[in-house]
């Protein structure tokens, strides 16, 4: 058995509304799209026009600054709108999906040189889910990555239960893992919840077990508790759920997009897992949840997810979809608010007597109970941040744009994901992922030329 | 709720944008948002958010002052009866010490909030709660008979100097509430310490032998033997160490009873808002210290008598257990950083005994040692912050 790393700082948010372990078949979705926001630091540059006939895997856009670079469809139809929003940003491109899907095909890769595997993962847009670190950006293939992490596991609040999604794709997850391992001259990490048995025949992997609340399953704090990523290191990470994916498409020689959602939350009528592929509409998922009043969808979990509503579409690399009631009511100060006894408000402070009540499920709203103010209370970031690095300070050095002292602090070594949980518990109600990904904007321009 | 939500609601337009009173927006915001938690969602990041605010967080430091303020408030009255050797029963005690304490709550916070209102009014800031605390502070580290003119001078200038030219809540490097202390005790000297200040004598003569000294006093003039002559002093309590760890001693209107600060200190760690560890390496700081002088005092220094005071007893007496537990901890002026609290903590007790000992201008350390630490926090984090840095460079140059 691999040594078990335990994480001791974060903290498990028990909400209303897991998704019951069983998949069933979401309706077909009749539009497709692709929303270039989901893909960090790109500048879109259209390939096809509207009215255009597409296949899965064609390409439909590619990153201005690295062409090679190709995000192409995850269902065949016809290209239907490009929407754009102010100063013209391409927001959604809009497929309208055939009933079969058809396929564009690409050369199956099984086991030939790296070469040729980067080659066809650039073709197929495959290339698109491996993402590499410092940044949080897709990789450069012309990089080559100290190590690949791959995290096992998903410990966020309602997240999808990954080990299960994966139970018929176990073939396609190792071959996921061969082609990763072709790609780099370091190792493959995987990181497993400890105690796990799911992963155990998978080979050409080095594992590592956590335990410990979220964000052990963060891939940052994985790759920060087997080898912290240093200045000029470039390590890149893939999730699991598309590893299995790459594997499966690879070995057929197509793009099959397709992905398991969790639907959880506390505004879901039956949460449970649904069969249907990138880019489907939110309605075809939530049915009638979604276009309850009062509540937000968020495209993947709700720490880091993306607002959506049901007119918008599942994020192309999300496999869950929460939706939680909206906190856009003022609570009384004696009944709700800050005075109240709150046995039924979350706090991580004991600030409320709720934690006596243990391992309680709680229904958690959007408000954000209470306004933004300066930085005042210290030592609570410290609590759900498992690295070794000064949160405050960090986001402090941020707030300056003191490029040099965000460096020596640690930047590289983290994604606005990694201080999720130190917003959810932040007194002053600072929002604080905005500012580490501000952060990790300016070090990016800074080293860009 | 509804109703007042409705009211709210209905003089709104007034003190928005164009609004009869645009310019007191900031008043408005802090009644409304004092009696409603907004309606503001998130927007970005994380879409759920911890319950915590800062107003809850102050509300619970003030609940962690009651006890000592309940008792200081009863003290003050129980060591003027006993003062002038009258007979009074307890609710005369307390409506005594009602009649000295109430004013001098209302002028600090009248004052202070005063100056906050004007300060966000010009500035169109949000009015935050930081003063909500330093308010219950400044009446509390007072001795009672303090005139309130100064603490309505020394309130505006501690919110003034200490806070607002910093920028505000969450900006100051000193702790506003012992600025103010700070500022009367080198202006009006006679009026802040010496044996005249602590218990009120008004209204009669007072009983034989007695002088209207704290202990400290006279751990200074006794040392070691300071517990006999205390005895004799309060003579109700037939063992100062008790008399002291229970408050009935005179003082400073919070700092007396031990007892009462300990069960506050309760308060702020059971609910995490107060750091356990600025807290415990305080008290062992001042603690070591103690034990130093007690241990070198004898042989070295055989004319300071206060050397020899015993060191559990010099944690129960002056305000050190109440700067300790409620100053200290401030956040803000703290050191911020995990290891740097430990230090920064223990510092300030080691300072605050050997101030009080070895420096007989000052009968008590506490006030100096943290504010001394206010301004060294920065350094002590600078010096943590660079280990950390020093580790990152390291694994660098290894890797």
């Amino acid at each position: 058995m691999a040594k078990v790393i335990k994480i001791k700082k974060g903290v498990d948010i028990k909400l209303v509304g897991p998704a019951e372990k069983k998949v069933s078949q979401a309706q077909r979705s009749s539009i497709h799209a692709l929303m270039p926001d989901d893909f960090t630091g790109i500048v879109p540059k259209m390939l096809v026009k509207e009215g255009a006939e597409v296949m899965a895997g064609t390409p439909i856009f590619c990153d201005k600054s690295h062409p090679e670079i190709l995000f192409t469809s995850p269902v065949s139809g016809e290209m239907v709108e490009i929407k754009r929003g102010p100063k013209r940003v391409i927001e959604e491109i809009k497929i309208l999906a055939d009933k079969e899907t058809k396929y564009e095909s690409f050369p199956a890769w099984n086991g030939g040189s790296r070469e040729s595997l980067i080659a066809s993962l650039l073709q197929s847009g495959l290339w698109v889910f491996i993402q590499q670190r410092p940044y949080g950006i897709i990789a450069n293939p012309k990089d080559q990555p100290k190590n690949i992490f791959v995290s096992g596991f998903d410990t966020a609040p309602l997240a999808a239960d990954i080990p299960f999604i994966l139970q018929g794709d176990k073939a396609a997850f190792q071959s996921g893992i061969d082609a990763l391992a072709k790609l780099t001259a370091g190792k493959v990490y995987l990181g497993i919840p400890s105690g796990d048995t799911f992963y155990n025949d998978i080979k050409n992997v080095e594992k590592v077990a956590f335990s410990g609340p979220h964000p052990s399953g963060n891939v940052g704090v994985q790759i920060h508790h087997i080898q912290p990523i240093n200045k000029g290191e470039v390590v890149w990470t893939v999730n699991a759920i598309d590893v299995a994916l790459i594997g499966k498409s690879l070995k057929a020689g197509q793009f099959i997009a397709e992905r398991i959602v969790a639907l959880a939350g506390s505004k879901v009528s039956t949460p449970q897992y649904y069969r249907t592929l990138i880019g489907a509409s939110i309605t075809s998922i939530a049915g009638t949840d979604a276009a309850q009043p009062n509540v937000r969808a968020i495209s993947g979990n709700v720490l880091t997810g993306t607002q959506s509503n049901p007119e918008s579409y599942l994020g192309f690399y999300n496999s869950t979809l929460s939706i939680i009631p909206e906190g856009n009511h003022k609570k009384f100060f004696l009944t709700e608010g800050w005075l109240a006894p709150g046995f039924s408000r979350f706090s991580i402070s004991h600030a409320y007597p709720s934690w006596l009540l243990g391992n309680k499920r709680y229904d958690l709203d959007t408000n954000l109970n209470g306004e933004k103010r300066a930085f005042v209370v210290t030592g609570e970031l410290e609590r759900v941040f498992p690295f070794d690095i000064y949160p405050m300070q960090l986001l402090k050095s941020i707030m300056v744009n003191d490029i040099d002292a965000m460096e020596k602090l640690g930047i590289y070594e983290v994604l606005p994901e990694d201080f999720a949980l130190c917003e959810v518990v932040c007194t002053s109600k600072i929002e604080i992922q905005s500012v580490v990904k501000k952060g990790l904007e300016d070090m990016r321009k800074e080293f860009s030329h | 709720m509804k109703a007042v939500e409705n009211i709210l609601d209905k003089i709104r337009p007034n003190f928005e944008k164009g609004g009869k009173f645009e310019k007191f927006y900031p008043v408005y915001d802090a009644l409304e948002t004092f009696a409603f938690v907004p309606d503001h969602t998130t927007h970005s990041g994380a879409h759920i958010r911890d319950a915590i605010d800062l107003k809850r967080t102050m509300f619970l430091v003030i609940l962690a002052l009651v006890p000592a303020l309940l008792f200081g408030i009863y003290n003050t009255g129980y060591q003027h009866y006993l003062a002038l050797g009258e007979a009074a029963s307890f609710i005369d005690m307390v409506l005594f010490g009602l009649w000295k304490v109430l004013p001098l709550i209302i002028v600090s916070y009248g004052v202070g909030l005063g100056v906050e209102f004007i300060f966000c009014i010009i500035k169109g800031h949000a009015i935050n709660e930081g003063f909500l605390v330093s308010g219950m502070l400044i009446p509390l580290i007072m001795p009672m008979d303090v005139p309130l003119w100064m603490v309505a001078v020394a309130t505006a200038f501690a919110v003034l100097i200490a806070k607002e030219v910093f920028g505000g809540t969450g900006m100051n490097i000193l702790n506003v509430a012992l600025t103010a202390r700070v500022f009367l005790f080198f202006a009006y000297p006679t009026k802040m310490s010496g044996n005249k200040v602590w218990v009120n004598t008004d209204g009669g003569t007072t009983v034989d032998g007695y002088t209207g000294e704290t202990l400290l006093s006279q751990a200074i003039e006794n040392g070691a033997s300071f517990a006999n002559t205390a005895n004799v002093a309060y003579g109700s309590m037939a063992d100062s160490f008790m008399a002291s760890f229970l408050g009935f001693i005179p003082g400073s209107i919070g700092e007396t009873s031990t007892l009462a600060i300990l069960v506050g200190a309760g308060i702020l760690l059971w609910t995490g808002v107060a750091s356990w560890r600025i807290i415990l390496m305080g008290i062992l700081g001042g603690a070591a210290m103690g034990l130093i002088f007690n241990l070198i005092g004898p042989m070295y220094f055989p004319d300071n008598l206060y050397l020899t005071v015993p060191w559990w007893h010099q944690l129960v007496m002056g305000g050190f257990m109440f700067g300790i537990v409620f100053m200290a901890t401030d956040p803000v002026t703290a050191a911020q950083t995990d290891a740097g609290k430990l230090w920064y903590g223990f510092l300030i007790g080691l300072l605050a005994i050997m101030i009080r000992v070895v420096n007989p201008a000052y009968p008590e350390g506490i006030m100096m040692a943290i504010l001394f630490m206010n301004v060294m926090a920065p350094t002590i984090d600078h010096y943590v912050v660079e280990t950390n840095i020093n580790k990152r460079l390291k694994r660098l140059k290894t890797a």
